[in-house]
């Protein structure tokens, strides 16, 4: 099987869904915790571990979650509800704040690929196709200094 | 890079000045950009300037290469935290890997 080790993503054509596929070298059971682990969870979420502030978390089936990221004094509010967790998938809603009538419905799956690597497949279905473009388009207002830097610090530090 | 010369074209370095990278770099992202038909560098007097080729340009593509960038650097982080973890069992945190001064979550983003 290849193996999927850069993030592919890819939006749906005839449905307001974006898949994510990525292999990571862990079990299931560790990127589960990964996932539902608030201490573990917000060292990876935001850019700095001090910049997510996780305020309710209860990660289990008919749970709750809500954090709070903060950027340059200004911070950013996400919530939603632990539909559902087993050993191999979460499901689970997703609000930004700063649009509180948009919803998420957010999938992911944990492929045991064997020999301690794991494939972490995510789909998220939001409700209009405007959704999804405001969705992706979001990064624009990041500003043009944000703008691919990450991309560009890739390329010059040649991970790309 | 392409929000810049969306604006109007822009000389090499010009395109570096808000990056604080190097000028190799933008050549080398350039490069990326010129292969993918996105920008190309008409001939003119020196220094050439860069150009946004706005009919290739597919907003949406360009949407999800940001977003599948910053899913990235996300699941790298999220790499590091994985290799600090010990089999199953609840092990110390030895605290976040890469800390790239990347941009916060500011933009509702899969968590």
């Amino acid at each position: 099987m290849e193996k999927i080790t850069e993030a592919v993503i890819e939006a749906d054509p005839k449905l307001p869904i974006i898949r994510m596929t990525r292999d990571f070298t862990a079990t299931p059971a560790q990127l589960l915790r990964a996932h539902t682990d608030p201490e573990l969870f917000a060292q990876w979420v935001g850019p700095d571990a001090l910049s997510t502030r996780i305020e309710r978390w209860d990660a289990s089936t008919g749970g709750s979650w809500r954090y709070v990221a903060e950027h340059d004094g200004t911070e950013y509010a996400f919530h939603g509800c632990f539909h559902e967790i087993r050993p191999d998938r979460i499901v689970q809603t997703f609000t930004f704040e700063g649009d509180p009538d948009g919803v998420a419905l957010e999938t992911l799956w944990f492929e045991d690929l064997g020999e301690g690597r794991t494939r972490l497949r995510a789909q998220s279905l939001v409700d209009s196709f405007e959704s999804r473009d405001a969705w992706l388009r979001s990064g624009m207002e990041v500003g043009v200094n944000q703008g691919y830097a990450k991309l560009e610090r890739m390329l010059a530090d040649g991970t790309v | 890079m392409v929000a810049r010369l969306s604006e109007g074209d822009a000389t090499v370095s010009q395109l570096a000045e808000p990056y604080r990278m190097s000028l190799q770099a933008v050549y080398k992202h350039l490069r990326v950009l010129e292969d993918a038909g996105l920008v190309t560098r008409p001939p003119g007097p020196q220094p050439r300037s860069v150009r946004l080729e706005v009919q290739a340009l597919d907003l949406l593509d360009v949407w999800i290469e940001r977003h599948r960038s910053r899913v990235e650097q996300r699941y790298r982080r999220l790499d590091a935290v994985l290799a600090t973890m010990e089999g199953d069992e609840h092990g110390e945190d030895h605290g976040g890997g890469h800390r790239g001064r990347s941009e916060a979550a500011d933009h509702p983003d899969d968590p």
